[in-house]
């Protein structure tokens, strides 16, 4: 049985090679690109905006409100990177409605690279907000002894990211199939059902758990 | 191996390439769409708030026109009232004058009137009386009128007592012996002949006696002899006779209750 949508390679020229997750990750991108596109290209300041645009206002203003209400002060900085995390775990984990369609989301290789950009994010938006010195004094916080407790727990929450949301988009995908081969009817269909809420509270998780991590670094007084 | 460092090399970029386009063609465009909305909007409420803010200006100064003209027309009606009522007294006085005036006139007009019918009625009479009288007397009697008032003249004269009569002759030598008979109407010949040898028996022999016609004299015959004067006439009647018709016309003028 087949974990991961990594193991089927489409092309393959030395190391370099194109697997189905980065194909259907361009896709997605591609998705996402062309339709925020379409809509922002029509955008209009008076009244009345169309439907499409109302959708997006809502969708970029809830995520802007997520981001404040969890603790960082100007959240138009983050947007981009948080708003992208939940957006793009979401449409990736959404799609799974259509037959045939294997979620990037449930690649240990993708969960790891968004956690890993997450990893990276941390430190760089609190470099730029408190400088290297008030960063790294974050991790001698409240006593120099737990230099590496911090130290761990930076390396352990970057793990259990990456592999909370894996774990879950890929067992839902497994048990899916497994379920098709035992009860080809009903039930599958409340298990995709399940699996779209599971999906959309996943990209929730991963992505307000990355703003919690951005948050708690730009915190004055340290993690 | 379930992680495959080249996929997650190339996902990480894939998502890195996600959000600077994400950020360019979705966040931003829509924070300035959302910012100049609100924008707008701010702009509009200000709008609103700087006219509502006119309009309760314009509201107030409106008011307090309202209350000037208000307290202007009440003026100008207390002034008008005032004026109507002395133009209303001056008209009434005026009114009073002239109807006044008119009655004046009116009383006047009647007065005058009055006294042109009473000339009227006397001459009228006059005239009728002297007709009846002459028919009468021609019919009754067989004598004409001018004939029977020479005679009561003459009767009248010769009745005169002494003094009367000196006193005449003694004017009548002041007036060179100058007699004026004056009538209402030409006296017959015979008349004149009779009255001048009458008067020159009782005065004088050689008295000069001229015979004089005069139409607003009232129906009689008068004589004149310097001052004095010796008449005739049937003015007394006709006096009478206007007492009473006046009394009539005022009975009749009277309202009645």
């Amino acid at each position: 049985m087949r974990l991961s949508s990594d193991e089927l390679v489409l092309w393959q020229y030395g190391i370099v090679h194109l697997n189905v997750t980065i194909v259907t990750t361009w896709a997605l991108m591609l998705m996402l690109v062309i339709g925020a596109r379409l809509i922002t290209r029509k955008l209009v300041t008076g009244a009345p905006i169309s439907r499409w645009q109302c959708t997006l206002e809502v969708v970029v203003l809830t995520l802007k409100k997520q981001i404040e209400e969890v603790g960082l002060r100007q959240p138009e900085k983050y947007l981009g990177f948080l708003g992208t995390l939940f957006l793009f775990v979401a449409s990736a984990n959404l799609c799974t409605i259509f037959p045939g369609y294997e979620p990037p989301t449930g690649s240990l290789s993708t969960t790891a690279a968004l956690a890993i950009c997450v990893f990276v994010a941390v430190p760089f938006y609190a470099i730029r907000e408190h400088g290297l010195r008030g960063y790294l004094k974050n991790y001698l916080q409240p006593t120099f002894l737990m230099l590496p407790f911090n130290i761990i727990s930076e390396l352990s929450r970057t793990l259990a990211l990456s592999i909370r949301l894996f774990g879950n988009m890929m067992s839902g995908a497994m048990i899916l199939g497994i379920l098709l081969t035992i009860t080809p009817f009903i039930f599958p269909i409340v298990m995709s059902a399940l699996g779209l809420l599971t999906g959309m509270v996943q990209a929730y998780i991963f992505s307000i758990l990355a703003t919690v991590y951005i948050a708690a670094a730009m915190r004055d007084d340290g993690a | 191996m379930l992680i495959d460092w080249f996929t997650v090399i190339a996902q990480a970029a894939n998502f890195l390439i996600l959000v600077w386009l994400l950020k360019r063609f979705l966040y931003q465009p829509i924070l300035n769409a959302i910012d100049a909305r609100e924008k707008r909007i701010a702009a509009e409420l200000a709008n609103a708030g700087t006219k509502q803010a006119e309009a309760q200006n314009e509201r107030e100064t409106f008011q307090h026109k309202n209350k000037e003209l208000d307290q202007q027309r009440a003026l100008l009606l207390s002034q008008a009232a005032e004026e109507a009522q002395s133009e209303r007294q001056y008209l009434l006085d005026q009114a009073r004058k002239e109807a006044a005036a008119l009655d004046a006139k009116l009383q006047e007009s009647l007065r005058n009137e009055q006294l042109s019918l009473t000339r009227e009625i006397t001459s009228r009479t006059q005239q009728e009386v002297f007709a009846i009288a002459r028919k009468a007397l021609a019919d009754l009697a067989g004598i004409s009128l001018e004939e029977r008032m020479a005679e009561v003249f003459l009767r009248r004269l010769r009745d005169f007592n002494s003094d009367e009569k000196a006193q005449l002759t003694s004017s009548l030598m002041l007036q060179e012996d100058t007699i004026v008979v004056r009538s209402a109407f030409d006296l017959p010949q015979a008349q004149q002949d009779l009255l001048e040898i009458s008067l020159r028996e009782l005065l004088a022999a050689d008295a000069q006696v001229r015979f004089e016609t005069a139409p607003n004299l009232v129906s009689g015959i008068e004589l004149v002899i310097g001052g004095h004067k010796v008449a005739w006439s049937i003015a007394d009647y006709l006096a009478s006779l206007e007492r009473n018709t006046g009394e009539l016309l005022n009975n009749k003028r009277k309202p009645q209750p």
